[in-house]
């Protein structure tokens, strides 16, 4: 033996065919994580030259035009922002409530436990089916495509985000700190609004914004219910362009200009969900610090 | 007792208990020697009773120490900390019969050539069996963790305050009789006066132990003997 | 006993508790005495936290906790279901074991308990503020910055902050769940004088694991096990000399 290690007898054989295996393992694990990177890196460069290459102020300021002519993203930006909008407002409402209720009231009743599992089916659901569902009971009964129907399909998609991070975040605020309110003689109410509310704030600023970043790359609720217009509205009533639902169209097409517009409206997403992310990531960072 | 949950508590309380036991059998044995060294006019044995003191006195201070020492650290409780302080205050009080026990062997070094009669001596001889007794038994108490015998001892403590008040009035008459015997007799006097203290500090043990074992003060009132009496000594 | 008779505040009458199936209180009988300190000890488990927690309903909280017995605030069973636990618990205030700042500004950690009942103007409120803090021995400590977040203070300041803030409210019986187990020795000791302090005017019942701690601050004390009252009397004896061998095993430390 070249090194020696102590006094025990130690069999080198084993040790060696350990430090083999080790080293394999250590390998593929590596290998796995630089196929994984790649891929990232492969995907963002495409995204970062292809869109930026395409980006420019008539993005911002012109509609999508027909084929083969230039033109912008106007009408699917301003389509986005309000059907997002929509989402939020009324999802994010019906989630916080819907989570306060099984985090402070319901707890361990039979009820909460079912709601917690329906919820956890809608939170895997397939958006598709979202989509499908929101065409069956809004889009039919009123005869058209509406941009209020593609809020109300985004909204269904942000109820069971909101709920869950609503849900854990409370959970996470101290029985104590509860107890501590009631012990002034605090009734519940108060104690929900004031206390456990104000503890647990960032986290559940957090969960609205993660829902934002899902809906805001979401098409396939948006074909079924909003469609997709080719010219600027802002009438919720009337189908509603939008950025996923044009960059679907756009990519397809075989037009030069429609494919720069799509990369495009794809970097937008991509840049939006990113700086959500880093706000939310930001957000939960201070208030655990 | 059960054992503490950490033991090296109990072993601390051990060691004092066994250090107070083995500063009972030195006085033990030096109040016994004493008593000879008196009845023997042996001036050797009184020498060896003065040298053994410092040997309590050094106990009496390892004991105060560890007891200390064992306060800080353990913060003792209920029979604990009854146990501790009594360690305290018997060694105090076992201490403090040496210091009794050496007064009377240097009176008997001060004797040296003119002795009291053997019949003077009776009486003090008397006291002093008395007064071992009562040690013994109070030692006993201690080690066995006995109440009762505790509340014995300090109920017969009356017995050697009357042996004391005839004695003095014995010697009181001596000294009358012939002046030439106060010399002797205020050295046997004193030594009296020691063996009733030595019986006063008896009784405090005896009370530490009663407390130690029950938690409760004796009451503060001792069985005294003396009446009001015009001839009896002064009481320090 | 050497204690004279007191007027008790709260009479615990026969108290059993049962949280699901499980029985935690026995049939437990003792007094808190009017304006004195009251000591809960026993090793964990001992039901000692659950008589706390009966003593301002705080497990009404929670379903399948259940209490049966009497317990008398000045006369009146408090388990009573016309009894409102909001009024009850203003009456009967209660600090933690870990400090349990609102995640809201000093000043509004007090203000906001006082605002629960009281309207008051805003001089008013200052004054209470202070009284409180200066009650709780923070003043000083946080005079100049009542903006700042209670989060923002030390462990052993939001404590005090918790003990100002029941305070505040002007309860009559302070309840202490192991106050100082998560402070350091320093804080514990300010905590400890102002539990001497605030006895002159507030009946106080302390749950604690620290013997020493129960021998200073209290003036009763309650050794409780497997959910029974062994032993209850004033803190002299039982620190000196408890009459029940198991008292004397679990404050000597010769338990299990």
């Amino acid at each position: 033996m070249s090194h020696d290690l102590g006094p025990a007898v130690r069999d080198m054989r084993r040790y060696a065919g350990r430090a083999r295996r080790n080293r394999v393992w250590m390998g593929l694990c590596m290998a796995a994580t630089a196929f994984g990177l790649a891929m990232l890196g492969l995907i963002l460069g495409a995204l970062l030259w292809r869109g930026f290459t395409a980006l420019g102020p008539a993005v911002f300021t012109q509609t999508t035009p027909p084929p083969g002519a230039a033109g912008g993203l106007l009408n699917a930006i301003v389509g986005s922002l309000m059907m997002s909008a929509i989402g939020v407002v009324a999802g994010a409402p019906i989630g916080v409530l819907a989570g306060t209720y099984l985090a402070e009231y319901g707890r361990s009743s039979p009820l909460a436990a079912v709601v917690r599992f329906i919820n956890d089916i809608l939170l895997s659901a397939p958006s598709i089916v979202v989509g499908l569902f929101v065409y069956e009971v809004a889009v039919r009964p009123m005869g058209h495509f509406s941009g209020l129907a593609g809020g109300a399909a985004l909204a269904v998609i942000v109820v069971p985000v909101v709920l869950r991070t609503t849900e854990d975040m409370l959970r996470l605020v101290p029985t104590q700190l509860r107890e501590a309110a009631y012990a002034l003689g605090m009734p519940r109410s108060l104690v929900i609004r004031r206390i456990v509310y104000a503890s647990a704030r960032t986290g559940m600023i957090t969960g609205v914004m993660l829902a934002v970043a899902r809906i805001s790359g979401e098409t396939a609720p948006l074909l079924f219910t909003a469609l997709n217009n080719q010219f600027f509205s802002a009438d919720l009533g009337a189908p509603m362009a939008s950025l996923p639902a044009v960059i679907f169209q756009f990519a397809m097409s075989p037009y030069k200009e429609w494919q720069d517009l799509a990369w495009a409206g794809a970097l937008l997403i991509t840049l939006t969900v990113l700086a959500l992310s880093i706000a939310a990531r930001a957000l939960t960072a201070r208030s655990s610090a | 007792m059960t054992q503490h949950t950490v033991a090296s508590f109990d072993a601390e309380l051990k060691e004092l208990q066994r250090k107070i036991a083995e500063m009972g059998g030195i006085a033990e044995k030096m109040q016994s020697d004493v008593i000879d060294a008196l009845m023997r006019q042996d001036i050797r044995l009184a020498q060896a009773v003065v040298a053994a003191d410092p040997a309590l006195d050094q106990l009496q201070r390892e004991i105060e120490e560890k007891a200390i020492l064992t306060i800080a650290r353990r913060q003792p409780m209920a029979i604990d900390l009854r146990d501790v302080v009594a360690t305290i205050r018997i060694a105090n009080d076992l201490e403090r019969v040496g210091d009794l026990v050496k007064n009377i062997a240097k009176r008997i070094l001060a004797l040296e050539g003119r002795f009291p009669p053997q019949s003077l001596l009776a009486g003090l001889n008397n006291m002093s069996v008395m007064a071992l007794a009562q040690f013994k038994a109070v030692l006993d108490a201690y080690i066995q963790r006995d109440e009762h015998a505790a509340l014995a001892v300090w109920e017969r403590d009356g017995e050697i305050d009357h042996l004391y008040n005839s004695l003095f009035r014995e010697l009181l008459t001596y000294m009358m009789e012939d002046p030439r015997n106060i010399g002797f007799c205020t050295h046997l006097l004193f030594s009296a006066k020691n063996i009733e203290r030595i019986g006063d500090h008896a009784t405090n043990v005896a009370e530490t132990v009663y407390y130690l074992v029950t938690g409760h003060n004796l009451a503060l009132e001792r069985p005294k003997a003396e009446a009001a009496d015009v001839t009896a000594p002064p009481q320090a | 006993m050497t204690v004279p008779a007191l007027p008790e505040k709260i009479t615990v009458r026969d108290l059993r508790f049962h949280y699901g199936a499980s029985l935690a209180l026995k049939g437990v009988s003792l007094p808190l005495h009017e304006r004195r300190v009251t000591a809960f000890i026993g090793p964990s488990g001992c039901g000692k936290s659950t008589l706390l927690r009966v003593l301002n309903r705080m497990y009404d909280l929670y379903p399948g906790q259940r209490a049966e017995g009497e317990v008398l605030l000045d006369g009146h069973n408090i388990l009573g279901r016309d009894v409102d636990v909001n009024l009850l618990r203003a009456r009967v205030g209660m600090v933690f074991q870990k400090p349990t700042p609102f995640p809201m500004s000093i000043y509004d950690n007090i203000a906001f308990g006082v605002r629960l009942y009281e309207d008051l103007p805003r001089a008013e409120m200052d004054a209470r503020v202070e009284a409180a803090l200066r009650g709780a021995a923070l003043w000083d400590e946080v005079k100049d910055k009542l903006g700042a977040s209670g989060l923002s203070l030390s462990g052993g300041q939001q404590q005090r902050l918790c003990i100002a803030r029941s305070v505040a409210v002007q309860p009559e019986v302070i309840l202490l769940d192991e106050p100082c187990s998560a402070l350091d020795p320093i804080s514990t000791a300010k905590v400890e004088e102002l539990i001497d302090e605030l006895k002159e005017r507030y009946t106080i019942a302390i749950v604690t694991h620290n013997m020493q701690q129960a021998a200073r601050v209290s003036d009763f004390t309650a050794f409780m096990y497997l959910g029974e009252l062994i032993e209850f009397g004033d803190t002299s004896t039982i620190f000196t000399a408890p009459r029940h061998k198991a008292t004397q095993d679990y404050i000597t430390g010769r338990f299990g």
